[in-house]
């Protein structure tokens, strides 16, 4: 019966709050607002917006941070590919990711900036080893002008998110077979892997490069902790609106939110425009038979951006978990003069409820993913309809619609029907994000399963559910523990959701950190960010350990199925 | 394990099976109990599919068209689970996750719920499969041919009216194949089943020694 | 360290749309349904042992900013006690942010809940309090009548009647003190700047070492006001609402101060700390020699918790600094009206408000007069040891009154315009 109707129910979950927040945005925007005496249509709120000071800056500064971190971590990812694809270094790269990936934003953003804060860790490494620094040098680093440092955070981050796609994309395109052919014929690695393999590779990526590319335009807690502030970046300043105490400001903010979609939809469009003129003047380049160049550069820049990514990764996950132990650790000292565990009694001893509340909004909104997205798999298995191109866009748009720009209208449109959400709203607000990872994390995995599994198995006389939790789910264990668990991580990093439907009420990891990275207790930062790092790490293993513990006795199951 | 009462075998009358606009097979057919029929045809000629279409397995991009019955009882627009057809690939699909005895107590009906009774079923199959006492294995830790026999006297243990058999022998090298096809074909014969196999084997086709039939009749 | 339910941990808050619609919404019930509401009679605080009667047994829902351990610790301590002594069960509902109670509030008289609210008891002050008391959303007339009041001296101390200018007129009862302290360490700094003017001139002889906290941050914007009583030739226009016709001439000095002060300021003036605890590693990490906060003992508490070091010392401007003090207030329909008093009246007693003021539970400053208790109560507070860093009472002297609330936001939204924008 369920899985009758889990496709209608998925898209529900994923259009639905989307569809009526873009509403619950549109209308205020443009002046609709019974509650706050805006019976009028009016395009009040848009004058307002554009005379609003540093609003240009804050847009160009938007658009510059999105589209440079796109086209940097995309540059750099088809550079390491092509650099060490099929190499022993790219298997050790490929470790690295994942774990990466599963690092929340928040926690990498609030690490960075305690390394290169003009006090942190690096200066005062160099001081320490001798350069002429007696005071942190007056230069702004963090929060910089042009949104340098939020861009480098972005970029470590997207960097992963990129290479798991473009990895998850080679066997479809038959990536390594091109590769080996290319080379064959005389190619050179990194030319073959740009002109055989990338071809085919790119139009694969094209939805989750789209993806980053919104993301980096509409990045909330990230510009928080990093970005510029004088004036901020567009959906920061859509946020403080949003929450101004004067509450008129609502349709100003609904009108900038609007603009922010627009933004977003306009760089795709710049985006796609760019691509097509690339395209079309690489394609003499492609057949021009060149089988070598600029090889060396290749390595060095790929290599370059793995070095410099894994040390800081590295560096940062240190400086927090140091800072997390410190009773104290001020300038210059270049270690933390004494450790403690104080911090983290008094901050998860004595008050676990953010603990609590990211586990449980974690753990129910990665299963109710699951359970939908088996529904969804399970319904094409059964009904015998592929997911089309279409309906990959359905489950790309919670990636694709900037957050600042329909999570409020949202929230409005339950407070209006009456719904007072609390955990519910947030456990819907997180469904929508979740859910479009734990289904491309799972849908690989679940239609490459030997469907005569199932046909044998009906044969026998069992039941179609029977098959599906008998053979099917134990066989596919692994895979599912692993969405389970991507899920999880994208549930634990989630930020403006919680913010927005909670209102504040449900502290989780995230908000914890983030609000308090804006204070003055490092240390309590840290104990979050180390949190919020550990308990995704904690899922993964889990989704390791878990199968190979049930089935440490079946040696077909040890490569997953 | 069954007792013979009136039994008319797997009819299948004007069974037609089209792709995309293409006929792929055009059927009329009887196998009476303990017959075996072979068709014999190459690769890619629609053999897998016309099994699928008979064990309800059918992909929805085919059309099929016809009557299917099995001891009288009409089974095309029935589930796969309820048609009482069982098939065997030319992998042996043992579930990887179950043990050896798993794998087997998998394929006894739920009606027969006495633990002691379905081990001691498992068991008896093991037995005559030469597996005894391999209840606990991992499946995956037995050899190519013992695999097989697992994989044949699960489907024996699931009560089948008839039998399919989709090339199970091309994996097997040329002394087990020969062995285990024997062991087959005696199953289903010690059974009375009404059995359909397909190869592009003739070797395969021989050893049965029934008829051979075309995909195409008409 | 701070105190001060405006302020919280997390910078940014829904209050929302549900907030805003809400509270629209309930002016329009409330013109529609008229007085035909009458709300159901409160507990009558003149008759305390009836107050008490009825309070026994009752649980307080206390709304309150959260951000804070050392706060949760102390009112988790006022549970127990208010437990032990009244059979008062006291639930802290803990809050990122002041406004989502008020939201709650309004959201339950748009809903008609006139009795039986959720919120019981709020700690709160400044705009939240004007946005409730102007909608009606407080119970009024109680605070002045607790037994405990009689150790409060409005006279001496006028803040307590008189939230940002706004008179409380009984409808939350005054909880504690907060003034504006600078605070530097002595071992790196000699002989800090005592004036709003010689800042400047310091800062700008020591390019980078200052800076104040972003508006519309509170602190920065109250360290605006600071420099506009100290800069405007008539502080007295301050009292008033702001007028279009003469905020540019009141405020002329202070754009002029503003403007010599940025290039001098902590990084050029390009970026500034996010709130008051951000400036305190600034200062511990040497990248700033002078910081300030809301809150006299702020210094203190962060040399205790080892943020700042033991040579850190605090002082107050030369002809005094801006204060404020916060409060608790209960919600026109709150479910526990009786034992939310109890617990007002608890937390003004003088047992309860010197632990408070003690460093190592809080540091929060009291609202009682000393010349108003036992001579036993006074030797509870003289027997503490305010803190290394903490300036005395008569250091501190009397805080300046804040400027009318509608100064503040026309000050933020010209600050933001001239030096947030380009």
């Amino acid at each position: 019966m369920f899985v009758r109707f889990a496709p209608a129910l998925t898209i529900a979950a994923l259009i639905g709050p989307i569809a009526a927040g873009v509403i619950g945005t549109l209308l205020p925007a443009f002046g609709y607002f019974p509650a706050l005496a805006g019976r009028h249509f009016s395009l009040a709120p848009w004058h307002a917006l554009f005379a609003s000071p540093g609003l240009v800056r804050s847009v160009l500064i938007t658009a510059f941070v999105g589209m440079a971190t796109t086209a940097v971590s995309l540059t750099l990812v088809m550079a390491i590919f092509a650099a060490f694809d099929g190499t022993r270094q790219f298997r050790i790269i490929r470790r690295f990711v994942s774990p990466l990936l599963a690092m929340p934003h928040a926690a990498l953003a609030i690490g960075l900036a305690f390394l290169i804060a003009p006090s942190g860790w690096l200066v005062r490494i160099a001081a320490w080893a001798g350069a002429p620094i007696e005071r942190p040098p007056d230069l702004l680093i963090v929060h910089d002008r042009l949104g340098l440092s939020l861009m480098a955070a972005l970029i470590i981050k997207e960097m992963a998110f990129l290479f798991l796609m473009v990895l998850a994309a080679l066997p479809q395109s038959d990536g390594s077979r091109a590769l080996t052919l290319a080379r064959t014929l005389g190619y050179h690695p990194a030319v073959a892997w740009m002109k055989a393999v990338l071809p085919r590779v790119y139009p694969q990526i094209r939805l989750p490069v789209l993806a980053v590319l919104s993301y980096s335009l509409s990045v909330v807690d990230v510009a928080l902790i990093l970005g510029p502030t004088t004036p901020p970046p567009l959906p920061v300043l859509v946020l403080h609106w949003m929450n101004d105490p004067d509450l008129r400001l609502r349709f100003l903010a609904a009108a900038a939110a609007l603009l922010q979609l627009g933004l977003v939809v306009g760089a795709g469009l710049v985006w796609i425009a760019l691509e097509r003129n690339i395209i079309s003047l690489a394609r003499p380049w492609l057949i021009d038979g060149q089988r070598s160049g600029h090889e060396y550069a290749t390595k060095v820049v790929a290599g370059a951006a793995v070095i410099v990514t894994a040390g800081a990764v590295l560096m940062l996950t240190t400086a927090l978990t140091l800072w997390s132990v410190a009773e104290s650790w001020r300038f210059p000292e270049v270690l933390p003069p004494t450790l403690t565990l104080t911090n983290w009694q008094s901050q998860i001893g004595a008050a676990p409820t953010p603990l609590v509340a990211s586990l449980g909004i974690g753990a129910l909104a990665s299963g109710l993913a699951l359970v939908l997205t088996v529904g969804c798999l399970e319904h094409e298995v059964r009904f015998g309809r592929r997911v089309t191109q279409r309906a990959l866009w359905l489950l790309y748009a919670p990636l694709l619609v900037p957050q600042v720009a329909f999570l409020f209208g949202f929230d409005v449109v339950l407070a209006a029907i009456g719904i007072d959400g609390g955990f519910g709203e947030v456990l819907a607000a997180h469904l929508l994000f979740v859910l479009p990872y734990v289904f491309l994390s799972l849908g690989d995995p679940w239609r490459a399963f030997d469907e005569r599994y199932r046909w044998t198995a009906l044969c026998l006389g069992a039941s179609p559910s029977r098959v599906l939790f008998r053979v099917r789910l134990p066989m596919l264990l692994r895979p599912l523990l692993t969405a389970a668990a991507v899920g999880f991580a994208i549930s634990v990093g989630q930020y403006l959701p919680t913010l927005v439907a909670a209102g504040g009420r449900i502290a989780t990891l995230t908000t914890e950190a983030v609000g308090l990275s804006a204070g003055g207790d490092r240390r309590i930062v840290a104990v979050y960010a180390i949190l919020q790092m550990l308990l995704p790490a904690l899922g993964f293993a889990l989704a390791v350990a878990l199968p190979s513990l049930a089935f440490r006795d079946r040696r077909g199951m040890s490569t997953g199925a | 394990m069954k007792t013979i009462e009136k039994r008319e075998g797997l009819v299948l009358e004007d069974v037609r099976l089209v792709v995309e606009g293409r006929l792929l097979v055009d059927l009329s057919l009887t196998i009476g109990p303990g017959e075996i029929v072979t068709i014999l045809a190459p690769s890619g000629a629609g053999k897998s599919s016309l099994l699928a279409a008979i064990a309800g397995t059918l992909a929805p991009a085919f059309r099929l068209s016809g009557r299917m019955t099995l001891d009288g009882q009409r089974i095309d627009g029935l589930p796969p689970e309820a048609r009482g057809i069982g098939i065997l690939f030319q992998d042996d699909l043992l579930f990887p996750h179950l043990s050896v005895g798993g794998n087997l107590a998998f394929g006894l009906p739920a009606g027969l719920s006495d633990r002691v009774a379905r081990q001691k079923c498992v068991e008896e199959a093991l037995a005559t499969a030469g597996l005894a006492g391999m209840s606990k294995r991992d499946p995956a830790t037995l050899s190519g041919g013992q695999r097989a026999r697992v994989s044949m006297m699960r489907l024996i243990l699931s009560e089948p009216q008839a039998l399919l058999l989709d090339e199970p022998f091309s994996r097997l090298d040329a002394a087990l194949r020969e062995q285990f096809r024997a062991f087959v074909f005696s199953a289903a014969r010690a059974e009375n089943l009404p059995v359909l196999l397909v190869t592009h084997d003739e070797a395969d086709a021989k050893a049965a020694s029934g008829r051979i039939v075309p995909l195409r009749s008409g | 360290m701070t105190h001060d339910p405006r302020r919280s941990g997390v910078p940014i808050s829904r209050a929302g749309w549900r907030w805003a619609g809400a509270l629209v919404l309930a002016v329009a019930a409330n013109i529609a349904a008229g007085s035909a509401l009458a709300q159901p009679r409160a507990p009558d605080p003149k008759d305390w042992p009836a107050v008490l009667a009825a309070a026994r047994s009752e649980t307080v829902y206390w709304n309150a900013w959260a951000g804070e351990p050392r706060i949760n610790a102390y009112i988790a301590w006022v549970g127990e006690e208010v437990s032990r002594r009244f059979g008062v069960t006291l639930v802290e509902v803990k809050l990122a942010d002041t406004s989502d109670a008020v939201a709650k509030v309004v959201a339950e008289k748009v809903a008609g809940r006139i009795e039986g609210g959720a919120v019981d008891l709020i700690w709160i002050n400044g705009p939240n309090f004007a946005s409730m008391q102007q909608n009606g959303l407080l119970l009024g007339g109680w605070a002045e009548e607790l037994p405990n009041f009689r150790y409060v001296d409005p006279a001496r101390n006028p803040l307590v009647r008189s939230d940002f200018t706004v008179p409380t007129q009984g409808a939350e009862s005054p909880w504690g003190m907060a003034q504006i302290v600078f605070y530097y360490d002595a071992a790196r700094l000699k002989g800090p700047p005592r004036s709003i003017a010689a800042l400047r001139d310091w800062a700008c002889a020591n390019r980078g070492r200052f800076t104040y906290p972003e508006p519309p941050d509170f602190l920065g914007a109250t360290f605006l006001k600071q420099a506009l009583i100290a800069l405007t030739p008539d502080p007295s226009r301050l009292q008033r609402p702001v007028s279009d016709s003469d905020f540019a001439e009141v405020t002329a000095p202070l754009w002029a101060y503003l403007d010599a002060l940025r290039p001098c300021l902590w990084h050029g003036g390009r970026a500034y700390p996010d709130n008051q605890a951000a400036l305190r590693p600034l200062l511990a990490d040497d990248e700033i020699d002078l910081a300030f906060a809301f809150d006299p003992s702020a210094a203190s508490a962060a040399i205790a918790s080892r943020d700042l070091p033991q040579t850190v010392r605090s002082y107050v401007l030369d002809g005094g600094t801006i204060g404020n003090a916060n409060f608790v207030a209960i919600p026109f329909n709150a479910a526990h009206k009786a034992a939310a008093m109890v617990v007002a009246d608890f937390l003004l007693s003088p047992e309860a408000q010197a632990r408070k003021q003690d460093p190592n539970v809080w540091g929060g400053f009291t609202v009682l007069s000393m010349d108003r208790l036992s001579p036993a109560d006074r030797a509870r507070f003289a027997a503490l040891d305010l803190g290394i860093a903490t300036p005395s009472l008569a250091e501190l002297g009397t805080p300046l009154p804040e400027p009318h609330p509608s100064w503040m936001s026309r000050i933020i939204e010209d600050w933001r315009k001239r030096y947030a924008a380009n």
